[in-house]
């Protein structure tokens, strides 16, 4: 700070410093009010007791684990799969050299990207029996969910493969080409696992959201051995006539979605480190 | 005309409206060390990578040891094996130690078994003098140190031509002479070199024939007493000058000047240092 800046401040009775004490004092003052405030007027027993009854929580074990918490991931590792391979064909097709499969996965891209969800699960649970009588996607339950979400993740995951792709410097691929290796093998072998390292962290992103979405099998219509936490819950919640299952589930989810996000900061911050 | 490692015939190559190489002629013996000169713009790199199919030359003929690369039908990847490339900046797989970048293509390639490709990158490894560097990543390696790794991973799959593309131009300039040690030993050993560079003690002393490149066309060749000590064209004196004593040259000097905008490239003596970095 120069001596020009200093001497252009306000002269208040209070000093630039004290000014800036004031002020923090004040926000912490304002936190401590609200606090006191919710916690003298809420009704707390009635709270737990509608969202937090430890028996009616207790009654949801094992089977919110068994049931919900195992479908879930189920749904969202089967997803998972099914989106990578796509968007890793996709994201090869964007960078291709004939423009014909540029305009194919551009055209992917858009409409998967730009549609609901929801609307892809309906389309994969009542409109696929209706359009081919007869037909059914394999795996049951699991395949359609995996297919809804697969295909709509391939849209995201094919971007985000795209864009660690270009992040390899070009240098590499001629580096690589020169070594006489064909463009797949120079792909598979330098570009690619260079590329995956770029992107490990904006994928476990993508895995959260699918877990998050893999709530939509509701609209499959199933049946009780293959719900997912969110219908587990939300069944639980009517028949007990409470909320506590809703809470419940959603702590599991947090169980699945925090440690993911935990393990991509670790893994952007040992990337960090590597690249120095 | 057969029996030339390299052979180039009436090469054009443009980029859009921009002509970068009008119309080249060169042939490099077997054997043969072959320094290419001139100011940045003027197509020297453009004339290596052509050389490799990098980028494909719009018009003219190359064959490199009696196979016509340019040819639509080459198997331009078997070509390439007996091609090595060294790049200015460098290009080593970071994902990989450097015993692995020397072996990656011996083993996907050249389909060497593991101890076999092992073998051979240690010997290429030993030859630049980095047997003890093996286990090392490219992060942890000084750029002379990379370079020289970069070399081993071209020699490993045994070329029968090497191509340096101002191979020290991104060196801190203490760290050059590890660089053109290797390359002299190199040439020694009777390797047949194409080599674009600034370095003109190097080009002096190993070159068996100095190319001066300006505009996109060769000005002048011939060996390096002739075309460094004595140059006959003007614009070479120019360019010699220039490089040889930077500090002397003038502001707004006349001669150089047109060869800015192409872009491929460091441009000029002082911007190389910027770029490579």
């Amino acid at each position: 700070m120069t001596a020009d800046t200093v001497a252009a401040a306000p002269s208040g009775r209070l000093t630039p410093r004290q000014r800036r004490r004031v002020s923090l004092g004040g926000q912490y003052a304002l936190f401590v009010v609200i606090v006191a405030v919710v916690a003298v007027t809420a009704d707390w027993p009635t709270l737990q007791q509608n969202f937090a009854d430890p028996a009616k929580a207790r009654d949801l074990f094992p089977e919110i684990l068994t049931i919900g918490l195992r479908n879930t991931a189920l749904y969202t590792l089967v997803g998972f799969g099914i989106g990578l391979v796509v968007g890793l064909v996709v994201a090869l097709m964007r960078l291709s050299s004939a423009a014909p499969y540029r305009w194919f996965a551009i055209a992917y891209i858009e409409v998967f990207r730009g549609l609901p969800l929801l609307l892809i699960f309906i389309f994969v649970g009542v409109g696929v029996p209706f359009a081919f009588p007869g037909a059914t996607i394999p795996g049951g339950v699991v395949g359609q969910a995996g297919v809804a979400l697969g295909v709509a993740a391939a849209a995201y995951v094919a971007e985000i493969i795209r864009a660690g792709i270009e992040a390899v410097p070009k240098g590499q691929m001629e580096a690589a080409r020169s070594l006489g290796m064909p463009y797949f093998r120079a792909m598979r072998t330098i570009i690619l696992p260079q590329a995956f390292r770029i992107i490990i962290p904006p994928m476990t992103n993508q895995i959260v959201l699918l877990c998050k979405d893999s709530s939509l099998v509701l609209f499959l219509g199933i049946a009780l051995e293959y719900r997912d936490l969110t219908k587990f819950g939300r069944d639980l919640a009517g028949q007990l006539g409470n909320s506590t299952p809703i809470v419940v589930a959603g702590v599991c989810y947090l169980l699945i979605t925090i440690p993911l996000s935990l393990l991509a900061r670790w893994l952007e911050a040992r990337q960090r480190k590597e690249r120095r | 005309m057969t029996g030339g490692a390299i052979e180039i015939e009436g090469l054009h190559k443009a980029f859009g409206a921009n002509e970068v190489l009008r119309g080249i002629d060169l042939r490099v013996e077997p054997g043969e060390v072959v320094c290419v000169i001139g100011p940045s713009g003027s197509g020297k790199s453009t004339l290596l990578r052509c050389v490799n199919l990098l980028e494909e030359p719009s018009a003219g003929t190359v064959r490199v040891v009696g196979t016509e690369i340019t040819d639509p039908d080459v198997d331009i990847d078997a070509a390439r094996r007996r091609i090595g490339m060294v790049f200015q900046s460098f290009n080593l797989f970071p994902h990989l130690t450097a015993l692995g970048n020397v072996t990656v293509a011996q083993r996907k390639v050249l389909k060497r078994g593991k101890a076999e490709a092992e073998r051979v990158a240690r010997e290429n490894l030993e030859r630049v003098g980095l047997a003890d560097k093996i286990g090392s990543y490219p992060a942890q390696l000084s750029g002379g140190q990379q370079q020289r790794v970069a070399i081993a991973r071209a020699l490993a799959m045994g070329p029968e031509v090497m191509l340096f593309d101002e191979p020290t131009s991104a060196l801190d300039p203490e760290l050059v002479g590890d660089v053109l040690g290797v390359m002299r030993k190199l040439a020694l050993d009777g390797m047949t070199m194409l080599v674009v560079t600034h370095e003109m003690s190097f080009a002096r002393e190993v070159a068996d024939r100095v190319v001066f490149m300006d505009g996109g066309v060769v000005v002048e060749q011939g060996p390096p007493s002739q075309v460094i000590v004595e140059p006959r064209h003007e614009r070479t004196r120019v360019f010699l000058s220039r490089v040889l004593n930077p500090a002397a040259a003038g502001f707004g000097d006349a001669g150089l000047d047109e060869a800015g905008p192409s872009g491929s490239g460091p441009s000029g003596p002082t911007a190389g240092k910027t770029a490579g970095e």
